[in-house]
C-alpha cells in the first residue's frame, strides 16, 4: 500500500518536471516565432518580393537577398546532396564493414558539428584569398560543404535500416549489388533520405557565419555567381545591427520569410517520412 | 554411384522406394547437388562440421533440426548469400550439376539466378505486385512487354496467389498479408525459372491455411524444381518431403528417406528428436 502510494508520488513529480521542462522549450519557441510575427508581419507586402535593398531612408524590398539565397542555396543541395548521398551509400552498402567507414563515419560526425564559421574561414582561404575576390561560388561551396556532412549522415543511418533480409532477398534473385542498392534499398529509404535533404536546405537558409567570408553581400541585384552576391541571412546581419529604422524592419521581414520557408520545409520533411512509414 | 556411398557413411544408403511417394519414380533420382565434406565458419566459430548430402533433382529434401544446429547455415551456402558478409567462409565441395558452386570463379549472380531462396520473414520489395516479378525478369532477359505480362501471370498462377492478387497488381507488395507476401516471395523466385528452390522456414511466421497453402505449392513445384526446405516443424517435414536430412550441433546425423527417417531412423539422436525428447 504505501509502495504504490510511494510510486504514485515520485510518477507525480516526474510527470510535473517534464511538463515544465516541456513548456520552458515551448515557450522560448512560442515567443521567437511570435516577435518575428510581431515584428516582421506588418511589413510584409508585395514589395519585399520585387524591389531591392534601398539605402537608409528610401522604400524597398528584399529581391537581390531572396534571389541569391535561393541561388546559393540550391547550388549547395545541387553539389552537395550527390557527394553525401554517394558517401552514404558507400558506408552503408558497400563499405559496411570496411575500416575506412569507421573513419569516414568519425570525421564525418566532427564536421557536422563544426562551428559553420570554420567552414567559411576554410572557403575563404581556398577559394577567395588566391582568386582575389568574394564570389557567389564560394558561398555556394561553403555552405555544400554543411550540406554534405548532414546528408552522408542521414542517408547511412536510413540505408542501415533496411531489413538485411530485403538485401538477401533481392541479392538471391541474382541482382548485382548496384541493382539491389538501386531498386531495392534506395526505394525502402527513400522517404528518409529526402527528409536529410530538406533538413539540410533547412539547415543552410539560415547560416550567416560562411556566407560573411565568401559570398559576402551585395546591395544591388546580382546574379553573377563570380561576384559578392546577396543573401537573406548576410542582409539581417547588416540591417538589423544598423541604425536605421527601416533597415531593421526589412531585416525583421527577412528573419520571418526565411522561419516560414524552414517551417514549411520541416512539415514537408515530417509528412513525407510520415508517408514512408505507412506505404 | 561412389559419391553416394560416401555421403551416406553414417547410415544406410538412401533407397527411395515407388511407396514412398505416389509420384515417386522407382529407382535413384539423379544428383541435382552433392554436398561433399562441407564445413563452414563464422570467423573462428565453426557451424558445419564435415556435411555430406545430396539434393536429388526434382525432390523435396527437409533439413530438420534444433535451433542452432546448421541447417539455415548449410541452404545459406547453397546459393553463396553468406558471401555478402565479411568473416565467413565455407571449405569443402558443394557440386551443382557436377561443378564446385565454391569455386572462386563462379559468377555469384548467374549462380543465385539458377538457385533461389524463399526466406522466413516474407520480404516483398517496396514496389507494386507487378514490379515485384517483372522487375527481376526484366534484369535477366530482354522481353517485349505482354511476354512479360505472361510470365507475371504464370508465376503468380504457380504461386497458387494469382486469383487473389489479379485485380490489384498495380497494389503496393506490402499491402499484402503474411501468407500473401510469402507467395509472392515464391512467386517472384519461381519467375526466374530457378533450377533449385531454397526454402528457409517459410511459414514460420504465416498461419496454418497460409501454411497449408504453401505446402500444396510446394508439392505442385517439385514436379519441375529440386527444393531444399529447412523446417522446425517435423510433421511439416514429414508431409512435404522425399527425403529428410537430420542436423545437430553442425553436424549431419542422418539422412534418407522421409518415410524411413519418421519411421526407423537410424541413429539414436535422430529419434530423440523425433519423438520430441529434444529440440
Amino acid at each position: 500500500m504505501d509502495l504504490y502510494r510511494r510510486r504514485r508520488l515520485r510518477n507525480t513529480i516526474v510527470l510535473a518536471l517534464s511538463i515544465g521542462a516541456t513548456a520552458i522549450g515551448l515557450g522560448w519557441l512560442a515567443l521567437i516565432l511570435g516577435t518575428l510575427v510581431y515584428q516582421g508581419f506588418s511589413g510584409l507586402s508585395l514589395a519585399v518580393f520585387t524591389e531591392m535593398t534601398p539605402p537608409p531612408g528610401a522604400a524597398g524590398g528584399l529581391l537581390n537577398p531572396i534571389i541569391g539565397s535561393l541561388m546559393l542555396t540550391i547550388l549547395a543541395v545541387a553539389i552537395g546532396t550527390p557527394i553525401g548521398i554517394l558517401a552514404g551509400t558507400y558506408m552503408a552498402e558497400y563499405g559496411k564493414y570496411a575500416k575506412l567507414t569507421v573513419v569516414v563515419r568519425f570525421i564525418n560526425d566532427i564536421l557536422l558539428s563544426a562551428p559553420s564559421i570554420v567552414v567559411g574561414l576554410f572557403v575563404y582561404e581556398i577559394l577567395v584569398a588566391p582568386i582575389g575576390h568574394f564570389s557567389g561560388w564560394a558561398g555556394a561551396v561553403a555552405l555544400a560543404l554543411i550540406v554534405i556532412p548532414v546528408v552522408v549522415r542521414t542517408t547511412e543511418d536510413m540505408l542501415l535500416l533496411v531489413p538485411k533480409e530485403l538485401r538477401e532477398s533481392a541479392t538471391s534473385l541474382g541482382l548485382p549489388r548496384a541493382h539491389v542498392v538501386r531498386y531495392v534499398s534506395y526505394r525502402a529509404a527513400r522517404a528518409g533520405m529526402i527528409t536529410g535533404v530538406l533538413l539540410a536546405i533547412a539547415r543552410i537558409s539560415g547560416e550567416t557565419a560562411p556566407l560573411l567570408f565568401t559570398a559576402l553581400n551585395n546591395q544591388f541585384f546580382s546574379t553573377d555567381l563570380n561576384a559578392p552576391i546577396s543573401s537573406l541571412p548576410a542582409v539581417i546581419f547588416q540591417f538589423a545591427l544598423s541604425p536605421y529604422a527601416d533597415w531593421q524592419k526589412l531585416a525583421w521581414i527577412g528573419a520571418l520569410i526565411i522561419t516560414f520557408a524552414v517551417l514549411a520545409l520541416s512539415i514537408t520533411a515530417r509528412a513525407l517520412a510520415a508517408s514512408g512509414k505507412s506505404s | 554411384m561412389s559419391s553416394a556411398a560416401r555421403i551416406s557413411g553414417v547410415t544406410q544408403p538412401p533407397v527411395p522406394t515407388s511407396a514412398d511417394r505416389p509420384s515417386g519414380t522407382a529407382g535413384k533420382p539423379a544428383e541435382k547437388i552433392l554436398i561433399r565434406n562441407l564445413d563452414f565458419y563464422y570467423g573462428d566459430n565453426k557451424a558445419l562440421k564435415a556435411v555430406n548430402v545430396p539434393l536429388y533433382d526434382r525432390r523435396v529434401t527437409a533439413f530438420i533440426g534444433p535451433s542452432g544446429c546448421g541447417k539455415s547455415t548449410l541452404l545459406r551456402i547453397l546459393n553463396r548469400i553468406y558471401d555478402l558478409y565479411p568473416h565467413q567462409r565455407a571449405e569443402g565441395e558443394v557440386l551443382l550439376d557436377g561443378r564446385n558452386i565454391l569455386d572462386s570463379g563462379q559468377d555469384l549472380n548467374l549462380l543465385r539466378a539458377r538457385i533461389g531462396m524463399v526466406f522466413q520473414k516474407p520480404t516483398p520489395f517496396p514496389m507494386s505486385i507487378y514490379e515485384n516479378i517483372a522487375f527481376g525478369v526484366r534484369l535477366f532477359e530482354k522481353l517485349p512487354r505482354a511476354e512479360i505480362d505472361a510470365r507475371v501471370q504464370s508465376a503468380l498462377r504457380r504461386a497458387a496467389i494469382w486469383d487473389e492478387v489479379k485485380d490489384k497488381l498495380q497494389a503496393n507488395g506490402l499491402s499484402l498479408s503474411g501468407g500473401q507476401q510469402q507467395r509472392l516471395c515464391i512467386a517472384r523466385t519461381v519467375a526466374l525459372k530457378p533450377e533449385v528452390i531454397l526454402l528457409d522456414e517459410p511459414c514460420s511466421a504465416l498461419d496454418p491455411i497460409s501454411t497449408a497453402k504453401i505446402e500444396e505449392l510446394i508439392d505442385e513445384l517439385k514436379d519441375d524444381y529440386t527444393i531444399a526446405i529447412v523446417t522446425h516443424n517435423m510433421q511439416q517435414a514429414a508431409r512435404v518431403s522425399d527425403y529428410t536430412a537430420f542436423m545437430y550441433l553442425g553436424e549431419l546425423v542422418e539422412f534418407g528417406t522421409t518415410s524411413r527417417m519418421f519411421t526407423t531412423p537410424g541413429d539414436r539422436r535422430t529419434q530423440d528428436y523425433i519423438t520430441g525428447r529434444f529440440g
